[in-house]
């Protein structure tokens, strides 16, 4: 092969209270990244209960999965799932099986080294909860991206994961702030994204509204980020661009509410 | 902005944002100052070390653990080491 030798950097994907949307975050910053030209592997971490191919719409395509290559049965490159229109993005799925230790920190230490030097960046979607599928998904990554909602208990969550982190010497975190709803912050009834950060001292390096195209996306099997016209779609494609380096404006998630057209007004805003 | 058109209409009532943020506050500093019990022995054992330097104390009756501090939001490490004697200084 001709191709210079890349250096991935490996980033994991979590939040320890389970339905934020990790592997909502996972899959679109995927494919951002991947309609940026960057080469991308998305390792699915959560055994047992395999969602990020729906996500993708790559489940009917999946040959072997983690397991299979952590245990040697297959290169891991048998095991890829290359994505069908972005053909630098691709899926390595986890398994089905229930065990949820078959995959340990080490074998996927080991994987992720060996794969690092073939993607500009590998993903890895983690379980909720901080038990050993959480432990196995962190082993090997080199950054944290957590995923939290507007909510108190799952505030709390990522806190204690950011704790959790810190223990494991992964002191690189970053936070995301989903599925926020513009109009109950405007009434002050939801914690915003400034809230949040003052809490946990996290840089945020975005927030995505609560978007029903996110679900409508998602039964197609094409992650938001494809469609032009969402909030959501363009939330997560600004996240990207910040992953990427570039120093981007966080974007005024406020629909034109009533209250805030009677507050311009009055001059008042 | 907001606190002042509450006060504007005369309702001082703490929106349920505002509670939200109050109460995971106080609960992350409960949270974050439970640290586990090896990490507790470990730091008994580093004070007893520096300690020792500059006075003999009396390790049986020593207590050193994490308290609530003065006002809701703080948390104290308190340390109650006996002295039983000071070492000549050099
Ligand atoms: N911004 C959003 N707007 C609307 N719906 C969303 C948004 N983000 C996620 N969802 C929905 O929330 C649900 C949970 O999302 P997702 O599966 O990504 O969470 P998860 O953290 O991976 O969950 P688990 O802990 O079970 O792995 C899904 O139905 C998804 O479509
Ligand atoms: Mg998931």
């Amino acid at each position: 092969m001709s191709e210079n030798k890349k250096h991935a950097e490996i980033v994991v994907i979590t939040s320890g209270k389970g339905g934020v949307g990790k592997t909502t975050t996972t899959a679109n910053i995927g494919v951002g990244l991947a309609m940026r030209d960057m080469k991308v592997a998305l390792i699915d971490t959560d055994t047992g209960l395999r969602n990020l191919d729906l996500l993708l719409g790559l489940e009917n395509r999946i040959m072997y999965d983690l397991v299979d290559v952590t245990e040697g049965r297959v290169p891991y490159k048998k095991a890829l799932v290359p994505h069908k229109k972005f053909r630098n993005l691709f899926l390595l799925p986890t398994s089905q099986v229930k065990d949820k230790s078959s995959v340990n920190p080490d074998a996927l230490m080991k994987l992720c080294d060996e794969m690092r030097s073939e993607f500009d960046y590998i993903l890895i979607d983690c379980p909720a909860g901080i038990e050993q599928g959480f432990q196995t998904a962190i082993a090997g990554a080199d950054c944290a991206i957590v995923v939290t909602m507007p909510e108190i208990s799952a505030v709390r969550d990522a806190d204690k994961i950011i704790g959790e982190l810190g223990r494991a010497d992964k002191d690189n975190i970053k936070l995301i702030v989903n599925r926020i709803r513009p109009q109950m912050v405007e009434q002050g009834d939801m914690l915003d994204m400034k809230d949040i950060n003052d809490i946990l001292s996290i840089t945020c390096i975005g927030q995505v509204p609560d978007d029903e195209k996110v679900v409508t996306s998602t039964n197609r099997g094409e992650p938001v980020i494809m469609t032009e016209d969402s909030l959501a779609g363009r939330a997560y494609k600004n996240i990207v661009r910040r992953i990427l380096g570039e120093d981007v404006e966080f974007m005024d998630l406020h629909k034109d509410t009533f209250l805030r057209r009677i507050k311009r007004a009055f001059g008042m805003n | 902005m907001f606190d002042a058109l509450r006060k504007l209409f005369g309702s001082e009532k703490e929106s349920s944002k505002q509670i939200a943020a109050r109460r995971l506050q106080l609960v992350l500093v409960h949270d974050r100052a439970s640290v586990s019990p090896e990490i507790m022995d470990k730091l008994r054992e580093e004070i007893i070390g520096v300690i020792s330097k500059y006075m003999d104390i009396n390790r049986e009756n020593m207590d050193i653990s994490l308290a609530n501090g003065d006002n809701d939001n703080s948390v104290a490490l308190v340390a109650n080491i006996p002295v039983s004697r000071m070492k000549h200084g050099k």
